[in-house]
């Protein structure tokens, strides 16, 4: 969805208007999120899979479980993989082909964040050391693009993690054998992710795509269970932060990752 | 990020295990003027990291539909030698490079006055030749000097440094080691007159107030390099200068 130069200029004076009032388009607040609709087990073929809806962005992730070799550096642990596609149904900007820049920086910020919060109990999914281990694979799908598809993603994909179910299994002479019944995966941390945009000089919360059009720079912040930051990633735009920008967004970071985790984790 | 391995990256002293301080930079080596073909280029050495960069343009955006009506593009690449580390790496771009590109081009790009040059693309190619920690923010740094060197109107150099966490604590300009083994990683991208950060990045763990400690002693690094970046620009000057005086 490139709009001309001069509808940008536009889109962006008007944003910026209601912004002095401290109001968006939607009549949101500015750190306000949209309407957040969350499913869990929407792909019955997958070991475990979740939709989230942020308004009209729409996200499925789904988790597949394999087996493989562990890296040399790390034998004793599990692989983690996270992979994005940003689906061309999506949005008239994504084209068919391998995984752009953007859709490349979507899978590693997901997969910084589950990742550096060690998320998911690695060592238990070793299975002979140096040899076998099981994979995770996370594959993150974008349904429909409305702005703030990193937001949408880390949470789908916490959310199909905590709904994953893995086959239970005995291990005869080497070779995984799957037995009945099935257990959760052991997820032992949860991040989640808040992403800032810089408009002017003010920062909102989960932007629709008018606002991303126009924004200056984007932040992301991902803070695990205990509050500690476990990622960030500046990105979006031309645009910079200064330090007391970001220490703001820290602070406002702590308190909506933890209203959001309560929506993605139940228990 | 585990630490599992028995050893110490920083002594009771609180020395490293390069012998710095926790607070102190490696040792830095910059020079422009560098690739007689290139528009722009600069050579710094950080540490055993040697980055090449090479700056072509503003010319003719190439393929023609990146263009854009109202300013220049950058094209950055970002690219390791296969050579540059232990285990040789595949000259294909890795999903680490194709982010790396991206977010040092958005770091640079605040810097320099896009809007002068519409419709053209400049073509920033950063080439780590022997990587040593801290390459996304070296590779900024000799950039920001290329692009100088091509004569790119910007509104404030951009440099780089990384602060992060090892054993327990805060450190600055983490080497290879202390990236890998250590808690956490904060690269940061600054510039220094306009007080902008223009590329955060964090990987491990890190308490909030951790974080901002951690960013002041990042820019603090970016200030001190700030000032090499400017002596190596100078020089390149100075020595065309000394040669005209006689």
């Amino acid at each position: 969805m490139t709009s001309s130069p001069i509808v940008v200029h536009i889109k962006k004076k008007r944003i910026l208007e209601l912004l002095a009032n401290g109001k968006r388009e939607d009549g949101r607040e500015p750190t306000e999120y949209r309407e957040i609709q969350l499913e869990e087990g929407v792909i019955e073929r997958a070991e475990g899979s979740a939709r989230v809806r942020l308004g009209k962005t729409e996200v499925i992730v789904g988790v597949k479980i394999g087996t493989g070799a562990p890296f040399s550096d790390v034998p004793d642990k599990g692989v983690l993989t996270v992979n994005a596609e940003l689906v061309p149904l999506a949005s008239p900007s994504f084209e068919p082909g391998p995984p752009g820049e953007d859709a490349v920086e979507l899978a590693r910020v997901v997969d910084r964040g589950i990742r550096e919060s060690k998320a998911i109990d690695l060592e238990k999914l070793c299975v002979a050391p140096g040899k076998l281990v099981f994979v995770i694979f996370i594959d993150v799908y974008v349904l429909n693009h409305d702005g703030n598809l990193i937001d949408a993603s880390t949470m789908a994909a916490l959310a199909a993690l905590i709904n994953t179910k893995m086959f239970k299994y005995t291990v005869e002479e080497g070779e995984i054998v799957k037995k009945l019944g099935y257990t959760p995966l052991p997820i032992i941390n949860y991040p989640i992710s808040v992403t800032f945009a810089k408009i002017g000089d003010k920062l909102i919360l989960d932007t629709g795509l008018d606002e991303e059009q126009v924004m200056d720079a984007r932040l992301t912040m991902t803070l695990d269970k205990d509050g500690k930051i476990c990622a960030i990633q500046k990105g979006g735009g031309s645009g910079y932060f200064t330090k007391e920008e970001i220490l703001e967004a820290a602070k406002i970071a702590q308190e909506k990752t933890a209203e959001l985790r309560k929506i993605v984790v139940k228990s | 990020m585990a630490n599992k391995k028995t050893e110490k990256l920083i002594d009771k002293k609180g020395i490293r295990l390069d012998g710095r301080k926790l607070d102190e930079l490696r040792p830095v080596k910059m020079e422009v003027g560098v690739l007689p073909n290139a528009d722009g280029s600069a050579y710094l050495e950080q540490g055993k990291n040697k980055i090449l960069v090479g700056v072509y343009g503003p010319k003719e955006a190439h393929p023609r539909h990146i263009a854009q009506q109202d300013r220049a593009v950058i094209q950055c690449r970002y690219h390791m030698a296969p050579f540059s580390v232990d285990e040789r790496k595949s000259p294909a771009p890795s999903r680490r490079d194709v982010e790396l590109s991206k977010v040092i081009r958005e770091a640079l790009e605040p810097a320099v006055f896009l809007e002068y040059y519409p419709k053209t693309s400049i073509q920033v190619y950063i080439e780590i030749l022997q990587a040593d920690g801290g390459t996304r923010c070296a590779g900024i740094t000799a950039a920001a000097l290329a692009l100088a060197d091509a004569g790119i109107p910007m509104r404030d150099l951009v440099v780089a440094c990384a602060a992060g966490k090892a054993d327990g604590k805060l450190i600055v300009d983490l080497m290879d080691t202390e990236d890998k083994v250590g808690e956490a990683d904060v690269p940061v991208a600054f510039m220094p007159n306009l007080n902008a950060i223009t590329l955060l990045q964090m990987d491990g763990i890190l308490s909030v107030d951790e974080f901002e400690n951690a960013l002041d002693m990042a820019v603090d690094g970016c200030k001190q390099l700030y000032a090499l970046q400017k002596e190596a620009l100078k020089s390149k000057y100075v020595a065309v200068e000394e040669i005209e005086e006689k």
